[in-house]
C-alpha cells in the first residue's frame, strides 16, 4: 500500500487536474492542510482529514497537541495561517448552525437556577436576542432531544446538581437541538467515571448512526472510543495522521508522527502508546515513506 | 408614614427595587458581586467631580458608572475580572479623593450617597429615573436570551457567534445605568445589596429562570418596603434594616437549599479523583498541562 | 549625602526632614510590603474582593469602636476577623458563590458601619468621622501606631511565610492539593486570617482605597513580570513600596505647585500604580514580542503523512 501525501486521498477519490477532489457527497467536514500559529509556535502543521455523514471520528491526542485549537478553527473562532475548512458543502462561518458544539468546560454551578431543559432550551435560540415565547412547538422539540439523549428523566432538575455524565448528556442535547450536521465534542470523557463514559460514546455511536450526523470527539485516551470509532486523527505536536483506526494505531505509523519511537501494544482489547528508548529514529528525508 | 412627601419615596423605592431584582438576577448569575459594589461606590467620585465643576451631581454620576463600566470590560480583557473591578473602584475612589480635595466647601450630600440616607424625591425627578429604569428593564429583555447564554455557556455562545466581551460590556453599561437612577434615591449601599441580596435568595427557592427573576423583583420589593417601614418607626437608617434583611434572605435561601438536599432527583455522585486515573495515555508525549 | 542641588527639583524644602513625611514614609512601606506578600495570594485565588471588602469590613469595626471610644484599629481588626471567618465557614468554593457571599457579608456591614456612625454623629456630630474612617490620612497618624502596625504586619507575612508551599498548591489547584493531603480548608482560613491582618493594618493607616490598591495593584504588576510566585511576591513588594514613596513624594510637592493642600496621598500613590501597571503591560507584551521574533516560526521535521 502506497501512502500518499495528499490530503485529498483520504477520501479514496481519485484527484482531479486542478487538485480536487470528486468530492464525497457523504463528507460532512473536509479539513485541508490547516496551519495555524500562535505565538510564534506552530500549533497545527497542515493538518488534513475528512469526516462523512454517520462517521464518528476520534481526535486523539495528549495535553498541548492542539486538540482544542483545532476545534475552534473548524468553529471559525480561530482564523487558520493557511488551509481550508470546509462544512457541509460551504465554508465555515461564525455562526454555522450546521455545527454543534460541546466545550470541554462545562462551569455548571449548583446555585444556577437553570433546569436541564432550560439548558437545552437556550442550545434552539439562545444566540438570538429578546425572550422566547413558550410555544407547544418549542417545547416538543426540547422533549424529543431529551429523550433522545435519555434525559428526560431529569429533564426538570437544577442542571448543576447533575452528575458528570448527566450534564454530559444534557450540553450534547443543547448541541443537537438545533439539527446539526456536524457535532463537536472537546474532552467529553476526561472527567467521567468509566460506566459513564462508556454510556456517554455509546449514546455518541447511536446518534451518529440514526441521525446520520458526523461526529468529531476529542480525548487523550482513545481506548473508550475504539469499540465506536471509525475514523482516528491522531495529533502530535501540530503533526495529524488521519485514516481508520488499524492503519494509524500502529507503531510505524506513530513513530514516524511522533519522530522518535513509539511502541503501540495492544493489551486485553485495549491500546497502550508506550515511549520506547529515547532513540532517534532515523529521519525520513524523502517526504513520502514506502508503506507496509 | 404615607404622607405625601413619602410618597414620593415609596415610588421612587419601588421603582428602584423592580429594577435591581431585574438587573440583580443576571449580576448574580454572572457572579458580579463585585462590580454591582463598584460602580456605584465609584460612581460617587463622578458626583464629587461634577460638584466641583458645578455640573449636574447625576450626569457626574453617570458618566463615571458610564466610565467604570468601560473601564472594568476593558481591563477585564487582559486581567481576571475581579482584578480588573479592584483596580476600577481604586481608581475612582481615588478620583474621588482628589475632587473633594479641591474644594472647601463640605457637601454632606455627596456623602450620603454613599452611605444612602437619600430617600424621598421631588415629583420632577422621579420622571427621569423611571424613564431610566424603563430603559433599564428594555435592554434586560432585549439581551435576555444571548446573555442567558452566555452566562451559563460561554464557550457554546461563542460558538454560536456571541463576542463573551460585548456581551460583558452591555451587561456592565446596564448596571451602570442602574447605578445612576439609584443612586440618587437610595444611595451606593442600598443599591449594592438590592442587586446581590434578593436575587441571591431567589434562587434558593426555585429552579426556572424567569420565576427566580420574578422572585428576585417580590425579595426586592418586600425588602425595601419593610426597610422604609421600619426606619420610619425607629429613625434608624434604612441601610442597616437593608443590609440586613438582605443577608437574613440569603442565609435562609441557603439554609433551605441545604436543608432539601442537594440531589432530590438521586442522581450519581461526581466522578472522584480516583476514576480520573485513566490507562493508555500515551507517555512518550508527556503531559504538557 | 542627600545632594542638595541635583535633587532639589525633586523634593521640595523640608521633604526629608519633616516629621509626618517620615512616619508617612515608614508607614506606607509597612503596608506596602505587607499588602505586596498578601496581595499576590489575593490575585492567584481570585479573592480581590474579599481583600476589598475587608476594607469596608473593617469601617463598621471601626465605626463601632469609635463609637464606645475604644481604639478604632482593635474594632477594625476585630470585625475583619470574623468576617474572614465568617466568609470561611460559608466555605463556598466557586468564585461566583463565593463572591456573592463576601457581598452579602460586605452589604450588611456597611448597614451596620450606617447604624454606628449615624450613632456617632447623633451623640457627638463629628461628619468628618466618615472621611477619616473611609479614607485615612497618612499624614495625620498618632504617634505609636507604628509599633502596632509593624506587629500586625509581621504576623501577617509570617502567617504566608508558614503556610507557603501548602498554600500555592492550593491555590493552584485545590482537587490536587486535596490529593496530596493538604488540609485545604485549614490553609485556606490560614490566608483569611493574614488577609484581615494586612487589610486592617493598612485600612487603619492608610485608608481603604489605598489599603485595596496595594494589595492588588502591586501584585498584579508582579504577576505580570514575574513567572515564579516567589520573585513575584518580592517584586510586588517592592513595587508597592516604590508607588507609597513616590506618591508620598509627589503628594508632598503638590503643596505647593497644585495649591490649597496639593494633592491627596491617596491619589498620587495610586496614581503611580496605574502608571505602572501600564508600563508593565508593555513590558509583558514587548516581551511576547521579542519571544516571538527570536524563536521564529518553527516548521514541523518531518512532513505529515496520510494513511490511504
Amino acid at each position: 500500500m502506497i501512502v500518499k501525501t495528499d490530503p485529498m486521498a483520504s477520501t479514496g477519490e481519485p484527484l482531479l487536474a486542478d487538485g480536487t477532489s470528486v468530492g464525497d457527497p457523504d463528507t460532512v467536514l473536509r479539513v485541508t492542510d490547516v496551519t495555524v500559529s500562535l505565538g510564534g509556535r506552530r500549533v497545527l502543521d497542515r493538518v488534513s482529514f475528512s469526516v462523512g455523514a454517520g462517521g464518528f471520528c476520534g481526535l486523539i491526542g495528549s495535553n498541548g497537541a492542539g486538540k482544542t485549537t483545532l476545534l475552534r478553527v473548524i468553529l471559525g473562532l480561530i482564523a487558520p495561517s493557511s488551509g481550508r475548512i470546509e462544512v457541509a458543502g460551504g465554508t465555515r462561518s461564525r455562526r454555522n448552525p450546521q455545527i454543534g458544539y460541546v466545550p470541554q468546560k462545562i462551569a455548571l454551578d449548583a446555585d444556577m437556577p437553570l433546569r436541564a431543559r432550560d439548558l437545552v432550551g437556550l442550545g434552539l435560540d439562545g444566540h438570538r436576542f429578546g425572550l422566547s415565547r413558550p410555544t407547544a412547538t418549542r417545547r416538543i422539540a426540547v422533549d424529543e432531544i431529551l429523550d433522545a439523549v435519555g434525559a428526560t428523566e431529569f429533564a426538570e432538575a437544577r442542571v448543576g446538581n447533575l452528575s458528570g455524565g448527566e450534564q454530559q448528556r444534557v450540553m450534547i442535547a443543547q448541541a443537537l437541538i438545533s439539527r446539526p450536521k456536524l457535532l463537536l465534542l472537546d474532552e467529553p470523557l476526561a472527567n467521567l467515571d468509566i460506566r459513564s463514559a462508556a454510556e456517554v460514546v455509546e449514546l455518541l455511536a447511536g446518534i451518529a448512526a440514526e441521525q446520520r450526523i458526523a461526529i468529531l470527539l476529542s480525548a487523550h485516551d482513545m481506548n473508550p472510543l475504539l469499540p465506536v470509532m471509525d475514523r482516528v486523527v491522531y495529533l502530535a505536536d501540530g503533526r495529524a495522521v488521519s485514516g481508520t483506526t488499524d492503519q494509524v494505531v500502529r507503531t510505524d505509523t506513530l513513530s514516524r508522527l511522533y519522530g522518535h519511537h513509539v511502541e503501540v501494544i495492544h493489551v486485553q482489547g485495549r491500546v497502550l502508546v508506550v515511549s520506547g528508548a529515547e532513540h532517534q529514529a532515523h529521519h525520513d528525508t524523502d517526504p513520502s515513506p514506502r508503506g507496509p | 408614614m404615607f404622607a405625601s412627601f413619602m410618597i414620593n419615596a415609596w415610588e421612587a423605592a419601588t421603582v428602584v427595587a423592580i429594577v435591581a431584582g431585574v438587573v440583580g438576577f443576571f449580576t448574580v448569575l454572572r457572579g458580579a458581586a463585585f462590580a454591582a459594589h463598584a460602580l456605584p461606590n465609584g460612581a460617587f467620585a463622578g458626583a464629587a467631580g461634577a460638584f466641583l465643576i458645578g455640573a449636574n451631581a447625576i450626569v457626574g454620576l453617570g458618566v463615571f458608572s458610564l466610565a467604570g463600566a468601560g473601564m472594568i470590560a476593558g481591563l477585564g480583557r487582559r486581567a481576571r475580572s475581579d482584578v480588573a473591578t479592584a483596580l476600577t473602584i481604586v481608581l475612582m475612589l481615588a478620583l474621588g479623593d482628589l475632587f473633594l480635595s479641591r474644594t472647601s466647601e463640605y457637601a454632606p450630600e455627596i456623602f450620603a450617597l454613599l452611605f444612602g440616607e437619600v430617600l424621598g424625591v421631588s415629583t420632577s425627578k422621579l420622571v427621569p429615573t423611571v424613564a431610566i429604569a424603563a430603559v433599564c428593564i428594555v435592554a434586560v429583555a432585549v439581551l435576555y436570551r444571548p446573555l442567558m447564554l452566555s452566562s451559563v455557556s460561554p464557550d457554546v455562545a461563542e460558538a454560536r457567534g456571541i463576542n463573551p466581551r460585548v456581551m460583558d460590556l452591555a451587561f456592565l453599561v446596564v448596571v451602570a445605568l442602574v447605578t445612576t437612577m439609584a443612586v440618587p434615591v437610595v444611595g451606593s449601599l442600598l443599591i449594592f445589596s438590592l442587586l446581590i441580596g434578593p436575587a441571591g435568595a431567589a434562587r434558593s427557592f426555585t429552579n426556572r429562570p424567569p420565576v427566580a427573576m420574578g422572585l428576585s423583583v417580590l425579595f426586592a420589593l418586600i425588602t425595601v418596603w419593610v426597610a422604609i417601614a421600619v426606619s420610619y418607626e425607629t429613625n434608624l437608617p434604612i441601610g442597616f434594616f437593608v443590609g440586613a434583611i438582605s443577608a437574613f434572605g440569603y442565609t435562609v435561601g441557603r439554609a433551605w437549599t441545604a436543608w432539601r438536599g442537594r440531589r432530590p432527583h438521586g442522581a450519581r455522585d461526581r466522578a472522584t479523583l480516583a476514576d480520573l486515573a485513566h490507562q493508555g495515555t500515551p507517555n512518550a508525549a508527556a503531559e504538557s498541562g | 549625602m542627600l545632594g542638595a542641588a541635583s535633587w532639589s527639583p525633586l523634593f521640595e524644602p523640608g521633604f526629608f526632614s519633616s516629621e509626618p513625611v517620615h512616619v508617612a514614609l515608614a508607614v506606607g512601606a509597612i503596608a506596602a510590603v505587607v499588602s505586596g506578600v498578601v496581595g499576590v495570594f489575593t490575585v492567584i485565588r481570585g479573592q480581590s474582593f474579599a481583600g476589598h471588602a475587608l476594607s469596608d469590613i473593617g469601617t463598621a469595626g471601626g465605626s463601632a469602636a469609635f463609637l464606645v471610644g475604644a481604639s478604632t484599629l482593635y474594632g477594625f481588626v476585630a470585625f475583619n476577623v470574623v468576617a474572614a471567618a465568617v466568609m470561611e465557614l460559608i466555605g463556598i468554593r466557586k468564585p461566583r458563590g463565593r463572591d456573592l457571599a463576601t457581598g452579602i457579608v460586605l452589604g450588611a456591614s456597611l448597614g451596620l458601619a450606617a447604624l454606628f456612625l449615624y450613632e456617632g454623629t447623633i451623640s457627638s456630630s463629628t461628619t468628618g468621622a466618615t472621611v477619616n474612617v473611609l479614607f485615612g490620612s497618612i499624614f495625620t497618624l498618632p504617634p505609636g501606631i507604628t509599633t502596632v502596625m509593624a506587629a500586625l504586619g509581621v504576623a501577617s507575612v509570617a502567617l504566608i511565610a508558614v503556610l507557603y508551599r501548602p498554600l500555592l498548591l492550593s491555590s493552584v489547584s485545590y482537587e490536587l492539593a486535596a490529593a496530596r493531603g493538604v488540609p485545604v480548608r485549614l490553609v485556606g482560613a490560614g490566608y483569611l486570617l493574614a488577609l484581615a491582618l494586612a487589610v486592617s493594618m493598612s485600612a487603619v493607616t492608610i485608608g481603604a482605597i489605598l489599603s485595596t490598591a496595594l494589595l492588588i495593584g502591586p501584585a498584579a504588576i508582579a504577576l505580570r513580570l514575574a513567572t515564579r510566585t516567589g520573585v513575584a511576591v518580592f517584586l510586588a513588594a517592592g513595587v508597592g513600596v516604590f508607588a507609597c514613596w513616590a506618591g508620598t513624594l509627589i503628594a508632598y510637592d503638590s503643596t505647593v505647585w497644585a495649591g490649597g493642600n496639593g494633592w491627596p496621598v491617596s491619589f498620587c500613590i495610586v496614581a503611580v500604580i496605574f502608571i505602572l501597571y501600564f508600563a508593565s503591560g508593555v513590558v509583558a507584551r514587548l516581551r511576547a514580542d521579542r519571544r516571538r521574533a527570536t524563536t521564529g516560526d518553527q516548521p514541523a521535521t518531518i512532513s505529515p503523512v496520510e494513511v490511504a
